[in-house]
């Protein structure tokens, strides 16, 4: 155990942890925030994505060692069911999830690419997002709620 | 005639020859276009199929999420980038108004039906070592497919060798592959698999170091070279070294299987591999069987740089880079490793060379499964590691492998492939 610094959606967090712990069980045991998804465990189906710095990355498969200096950013930080992000608030509005595991992931890998390119083509973003996975099957509706935040102005629309 | 103009007419007459002698070595004639391609029967086709496969036409000339065969493909040189065209059967963007002798002339000389000259990128060095018979095969399989309408994209090449009849002068001076003579004191297998890796498999265009025209240095044929960033390793002594490659080993690398020992082929390796995993399994027996009689190079190894021995603060960052971003496929006790065969990194071939280069590009670009096929595939870390983090991890892991021999300039390495790594 030694002491991290993680810098999490614009907080720092001193952290009593094992250098070695993956970013994303610091994320949901440690601070509890609970967006951010345990499926594969190898970095192979994106549930767990988060930004760090201005990409995205596989959390599962992220040390914290090491990440002090950086910033990390979860789902968390793009809204709240209140007042939802411009991604969740169309995710909501085409339905795009269905048991919602990959959700947090989609929208995190999906808001990396916006911040960097606004106007992205369908062959870029669905390139882009080729890395996470959706076992339910929505990918339509998850590009269609990409595409549609694209076509209202982006995320500042 | 006065002395003056004796001069004169000599230099006109000379002038004359001159250009004379440069029109006939960079001007080539059309070749007469055909209304339509021949048809061909169905067992030359399936012939055709397996030298184009060998040939490795596809990984060049199919872009991502491209038609097969329609090019697009870019190609980054030191001269600028060039773009693979569209050899589907297709009449105006494609090959479909070539006859068969203008195939040929392209793929044992490099020029195009119309007469201009084609770039050594397109390996017709190697291509024209491939027998009548090969040619007329890879012929009836292109002309068979689908046409598909795919203009080509303008290569951008920098002056000067965007002026293609200079290329009369490349040719003139690198283009001099002996034909393909088979070794009578050798078996059937080891000149099968000679004729595939210098012919169609064209196995140098990576696997030997270019010159500064980007040709290869044909004394130091498959003594190693670099492609997009990635070491193409040497081919020569593979049976010899430390940890020699078997038969079987080699074998399934090529087939791009995960092999015990050696690792599985990542980088512009990858997709040769995947279409080498085509070929009749006797072809790859013998490539196989050809390289691993190839004898060492006795060159002396070129002197590498400083390498500072692993400190106690970076080991223990790397050992717990290793746990927190390795060990889930990797580590000892790893699921995966049991399952699905993944390597113990430091048994593989990128870990064990002698330079960190292999090993840093994996980790940053990993290896990107293929659609269709369960594995392997790895994450891409570009993104999840820092320099310093990356440079702690090649350390720790070099040091599991071999703790005599780290690896130099790990630093300069990983920041030189930053900068190519999107």
């Amino acid at each position: 155990m030694s002491k991290v610094n993680l810098n999490v959606n614009g907080q720092v967090h001193s952290l009593d942890i094992d250098p070695d712990m993956p970013l994303l069980y610091a994320l949901r045991n440690q601070l509890e925030l609970n967006g951010a998804k345990y499926g594969c465990g190898l970095g192979q189906c994106g549930a767990c994505t988060v930004i760090v710095d201005d990409k995205p990355v596989f959390s599962c498969v992220t040390p914290c060692a090491g990440l002090e200096g950086r910033k990390v950013r979860t789902v968390e930080s793009l809204g709240t069911a209140e007042h939802p992000g411009p991604l969740q608030q169309a995710f909501i509005d085409t339905q795009a999830a269905q048991c919602g595991y990959c959700i947090a992931g989609m929208i995190m890998r999906a808001q990396a690419l916006l911040e960097k390119n606004p106007r992205p083509d369908q062959a870029t973003l669905r390139t882009h997002m080729a890395t996470n996975l959706c076992r339910c099957g929505t990918h339509l509706r998850i590009i269609e709620a990409i595409t549609r935040v694209i076509e209202n102005g982006g995320l500042h629309g | 005639m006065s002395r003056k103009k004796l001069w004169v007419s000599a230099a006109v007459a000379l002038g004359a020859g001159g250009l004379a002698v440069a029109f006939g070595l960079m001007w080539r004639p059309a070749i007469d276009p055909i209304d339509k391609p021949v048809e061909f029967d169905t067992a030359q086709i399936a012939r055709g199929a397996d030298v184009v496969t060998a040939g490795d036409c596809a990984v060049c000339h199919t872009r991502p999420g491209g038609k097969y065969l329609a090019g697009g493909l870019p190609l980054v040189t030191p001269f600028g980038t060039l773009y693979s065209t569209n050899i589907t059967p297709d009449a105006t963007t494609g090959i479909g108004q070539w006859p068969f002798e203008a195939f040929v002339r392209a793929m044992r000389e490099g020029i195009s039906r119309d007469g201009h000259f084609l770039y050594p990128a397109f390996p017709y060095k190697h291509y024209r070592l491939l027998s009548d018979d090969d040619l007329a095969d890879a012929y009836a399989y292109l002309m068979s497919g689908p046409p598909v309408y795919e203009p080509a994209t303008p290569n951008r090449m920098k002056f000067p060798m965007n002026i293609r009849p200079l290329i009369a002068g490349w040719n003139l001076m690198f283009l001099h592959t002996a034909p393909f003579e088979p070794a009578a004191q050798q078996s059937q297998q080891w000149n099968r698999g000679r004729y595939l890796v210098e012919g169609a498999g064209h196995c140098g265009g990576c696997h030997t170091p270019l010159n500064f025209l980007g040709a290869e240095k044909d004394t130091k044929a498959l003594s190693g070279g670099v492609v997009d960033g990635w070491e193409a390793p040497s081919l020569l002594g593979l049976a010899s070294r430390e940890k020699p490659w078997s038969q079987t080993q080699l074998v399934e690398y090529l087939q791009a299987k995960v092999v015990d020992n050696h690792g599985t082929p990542a980088g512009p390796m990858r997709p040769v591999s995947q279409e080498l995993a085509r070929l009749p399994q006797t072809d790859v027996d013998a490539i196989a069987e050809y390289l691993l009689s190839l004898p060492a190079s006795d060159a002396k190894p070129s002197p590498i740089g400083a390498s500072t021995a692993l400190t106690a603060e970076s080991a223990r960052l790397g050992h717990d880079l290793f746990q927190g971003a390795c060990a889930g496929c990797h580590g000892g006790a790893a699921p995966m490793r049991a399952i699905d065969g993944r390597p113990a990194l430091t048994t593989t071939s990128a870990v064990q060379a002698d330079k960190p280069r292999n090993f840093i590009k994996t980790v940053l670009e990993g290896i990107a499964p293929t659609p269709g096929e369960p594995g392997p595939a790895m994450p891409p870390f570009a993104a999840s590691l820092n320099d310093q983090q990356l440079t702690a991890l090649a350390e720790f892991i070099r040091h599991q492998a071999s703790p005599d021999k780290p690896w130099p300039d790990v630093d300069a390495t990983i920041q030189a492939l930053r900068q190519e790594t999107p």
